[in-house]
């Protein structure tokens, strides 16, 4: 429980919001690697939480968006998906219009 | 080592779908395509939610990396047709 509303806390906090394996410059897995460089692309500002270093929010991540991979992105406290769907998304332009409405 | 014919079966037991591939030889990484009416007006998410259900304690375990691409039978018409 208390994983959970540390979680909460978190996505709440941060507008965008990265958990991955790993940070931006030393990425630990191909799939948060590619989350992070479809982010640089639409030029982000984002913030990431490496689930590497706290098992708790690892594990707990997983129950608190019913989502069994990492990486999992949140918008503005929403989640908004793992590596297929980032990727789609940047693809499709919904991504950049979701990190910066006009 | 895990199969992705394996992962098929999985899939296929526990979800309605018109048409599935699993690709994968490392045991580890695999790409799944599947088609389903299940995915009908569903978000991405939704969607994607959908096959880990499917899969169940699978992804907890033995699938280190699942790329999945969700498709409906409209859209899979669309895709052929094209």
């Amino acid at each position: 429980m208390t994983e959970n509303l540390k979680i909460k806390q978190l996505v709440d906090d941060n507008q965008v919001l990265l958990f991955m394996k790993g940070n931006p410059k030393f990425p630990q897995c191909g799939f948060s690697s590619l989350a992070c460089q479809v982010l640089d692309a639409c030029g982000a500002k984002y913030e990431t939480f490496d689930v590497l270093q706290d098992p708790d929010v690892r594990e707990g991540i997983k129950i608190f968006s019913n989502w069994p991979t990492i990486p999992q992105l949140y918008i503005k406290g929403e989640f908004v998906g793992g590596s297929d769907i980032i990727k789609e998304m940047y693809e499709s332009g919904e991504l950049a219009k979701l990190i910066s409405p006009a | 080592m895990l199969l992705p014919s394996q992962i098929e079966e999985i899939i296929v037991a526990n979800l309605d779908c018109s048409f599935i591939e699993v690709k994968g030889d490392d045991g580890t990484h695999f790409e799944a395509t599947i088609v389903s009416p299940l995915f009908r007006g569903q978000s991405m998410i939704k969607q994607h939610q959908i096959v880990y259900q499917a899969l169940g304690d699978m992804m907890k375990q033995e699938i280190h990396a699942l790329s999945i691409k969700t498709i409906t039978p409209e859209q899979w018409e669309e895709f052929n047709k094209s």
